[in-house]
């Protein structure tokens, strides 16, 4: 079983957000749609690459993740430190809220 | 200093408002992604990890005071407050808003400032000697040179689309400081026989996944001459340069591919065309560049101060400031003085609006309103008495910018990799923070003196790890953060690319490993040799045992 979300930047400000059930974008990764199987992810990222999102995010793409209790936890550490913001810095970015 | 002439100005503001329409354009939705990233590329804008990210250009290295001030205004105003100063001599700001960029554009704009050639397959901003114009063993000042190139590659026609960025160095000393072996042009200015200045030209340079120090194409290129004989290597380079794959665009490889000999003559055909064009740039009008960068109005003063020799032997970290930091300066009763952006287990090249703005006051009050940022990631005031040296380190001092340790191994050079870079394949920041942490003990530094470390997060090399000392490269391995060690490179005069010591260490092994390597160094060097001679002297087996033993 692979568990999969989609991620971008928002076009505005450029901060990583995640595609949600609603067909939303939120900054809380645990906001976004699982995708179970690669059926489910295919579908996903059609949906997130769809001509007219072209104007609220960039480059969308899928990431793995883990449920990890209440949380969704990317597998990657590239993709934690999206979620939080830099390591050097927990001043800033979303861990600082 | 030089100031932009009325070309210069509304060149700039017209990119600014062209770009303002852009950003518009992409935010109605009128253009897509695909068609608006060239051009915000362009302006210097990129998408990192957590963010936007606009890199700013400082010309060869040199600010102005109110160039700064502006600088740490933008970092308070459109950023969080700080910015990241890199190794092309530049700044980054790592979140500014899409929409807010056009209006810091703007604002630079006011202060002669913009962010083209910081981005694309153009000739990108010149870098030059930090200490330029001040430096004692200099032979002239080569910003005069720098501005010319800037003039002649801003908006080239004909080479907006090269076949990969393009960068070109340039050193006025023979002790070089701007490592220009290591770019796809290195200028190194020299006499020659008759007692002329010019330029050796150096080709094929560079660091990234390829590395090479630059070959001699041309031993000896008058000042008239610079001009049509980089227009003719550009040409060269556009003509021929591979185009088909990334990674084998830059010139460093069409120069290994075809040799320097061949390159040298399909240069030489080409030059013989245009040598007598326009690109011939007479005496007068250098003397006109020369003059913009006329030296300040020094005083006539005598080089010893006993102010300044009181000072250090009454205040020991002051005196520590100033044997490291302070550097001879041409002009007697001055010295060249080195901010250090290398605050003990800080983050390399980082710097607070209100930082900024005290590195502006301050270089107003002591060094003529002139600032230098260095590849190493530090900041000059390049002309200040020594008598004011005490007063410029207190002020630097009570705002965390009067660390004792240019040079040493706790001047670390670390790209952000991770933390912020979208390239990145590990983090160097972090690792920066912990060998600056191992070794902060001023005395351990002294012993150990002169040790270039330099970090990158990815091949790309933006860390010039290639030419550390030791070089660390940040690699992922399955998922994990694992870093390669090299050792034997050097940036000066006499550029090498270091070696990879052997298979790479974990996040947790690696300063430790840095630190094994430290202590060979002290038990076998013989005395007065730095790291980098010990190595040259014993080679590569002695550290590699330290490092791997049997394994
Ligand atoms: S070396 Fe790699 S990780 Fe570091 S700044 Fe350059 S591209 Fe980013």
């Amino acid at each position: 079983m692979s568990l999969q979300v989609v991620t971008a930047n928002r076009l505005e400000d450029g901060l990583v957000v995640f595609l949600t059930s609603d067909g939303n974008w939120s900054e809380n990764i645990n906001d976004a749609r699982i995708a179970d199987g690669k059926e489910a992810a295919d579908a996903l990222l059609a949906e997130a690459s769809a001509p007219e999102l072209d104007i609220v995010i960039v480059g969308p793409y899928l990431i793995d993740v883990e449920q990890q209790g209440a949380d969704i936890v990317p597998t990657k550490y590239r993709e934690v430190l999206r979620t939080k913001g830099p390591s050097v810095r927990e001043d800033l970015g979303y861990q600082a809220v | 200093m030089y100031r932009y002439d009325d070309f210069d100005r509304q060149l700039v503001h017209e990119r600014t408002e062209q770009f303002r329409e852009q950003v518009k354009r992409r935010l109605a939705g009128d253009i897509t992604e695909e068609q608006f990233r060239p051009l915000r590329l362009m302006n210097g804008v990129y998408l990192q990890l957590h963010a936007y990210m606009l890199r700013v250009a400082v010309p060869y290295g040199t600010l102005r005071a109110d160039q700064l001030r502006q600088l740490g205004m933008i970092a308070r105003v459109y950023d969080k407050g700080y910015g990241h100063f890199t190794t092309r001599q530049n700044i980054q700001y790592n979140w500014p808003k899409l929409d807010e960029i056009p209006d810091a554009l703007l604002d630079l704009a006011k202060v002669e400032m913009h962010a083209i050639q910081t981005s694309g397959n153009c000739i990108r901003n010149t870098t030059t000697d930090q200490y330029a114009g001040a430096a004692a063993d200099e032979i002239e000042d080569p910003r005069p040179y720098c501005e010319l190139i800037r003039q002649w590659s801003t908006f080239h026609p004909e080479f907006t689309y090269l076949p990969r960025k393009f960068k070109i160095a340039v050193t006025g000393s023979p002790n070089d400081r701007a490592a220009v072996k290591v770019h796809d042009i290195g200028l190194r200015m020299h006499q020659n026989d008759a007692g002329e200045t010019g330029f050796e030209v150096m080709v094929g340079g560079g660091l990234g996944r390829t590395p090479f120090v630059g070959k001699t194409i041309r031993e000896f290129i008058g000042k008239n001459d610079l001009f049509s004989y980089l227009e003719a290597i550009l040409r060269v380079y556009n003509r021929f340069g591979r185009r088909d794959n990334k990674y084998k665009a830059r010139i460093k490889i069409l120069v290994h591919e075809e040799g320097i000999d061949k390159i040298r003559e399909l240069v030489e055909e080409e030059w013989a065309q245009i040598k007598d064009g326009s690109l011939r740039v007479d005496d007068a009008e250098i003397a006109h560049y020369i003059e913009q960068f006329a030296p300040p109005a020094f005083e006539t003063l005598s080089d010893d101060d006993a102010d300044f020799e009181r000072h250090k032997s009454e205040n020991r970290r002051f005196a520590n400031w100033v044997r490291s930091n302070v550097i001879e300066h041409k002009q007697p009763g001055y010295a060249i003085a080195n901010v250090s952006l290398k605050p003990i287990g800080g983050i390399p090249g980082d710097a607070t609006d209100t930082q900024m703005e005290l590195v502006a006051d301050l270089s107003e009050k002591y060094s003529f309103g002139d600032v230098r940022v260095t590849h190493e990631q530090n900041l000059v005031l390049p002309h200040v008495k020594k008598a004011d040296l005490f007063a410029v380190w207190s002020e630097l001092d009570k705002a965390d910018l009067g660390t004792a340790n240019l040079g040493y191994v706790t001047d670390i050079i670390s790209c952000p990799g991770l933390d912020y870079c979208a390239l990145a394949t590990a983090r160097s920041i972090p690792l920066s923070q912990r060998i600056s942490e191992r070794f902060g003990d001023l005395d351990r530094q002294h012993d150990i003196g002169e040790l270039k470390i330099k970090i990158s997060g990815c091949i790309n090399a933006c860390g010039h790890h290639h030419v550390g000392h030791i070089g660390i490269l940040g690699l992922d391995k399955r998922g994990k953060e694992f870093y390669q060690i090299t050792l034997g490179g050097d940036a000066s005069q006499d550029a090498s690319i270091g070696k990879i010591a052997g298979a790479g260490f974990s996040e947790a092994e690696v300063v430790d490993a840095i630190e094994s390597l430290v202590t060979k160094y002290i038990d076998i060097r013989e005395s007065g040799e730095r790291f980098i001679d010990t190595y040259r002297r014993v080679g590569m087996d002695p550290f590699k045992e330290v490092l791997y033993g049997d394994r």
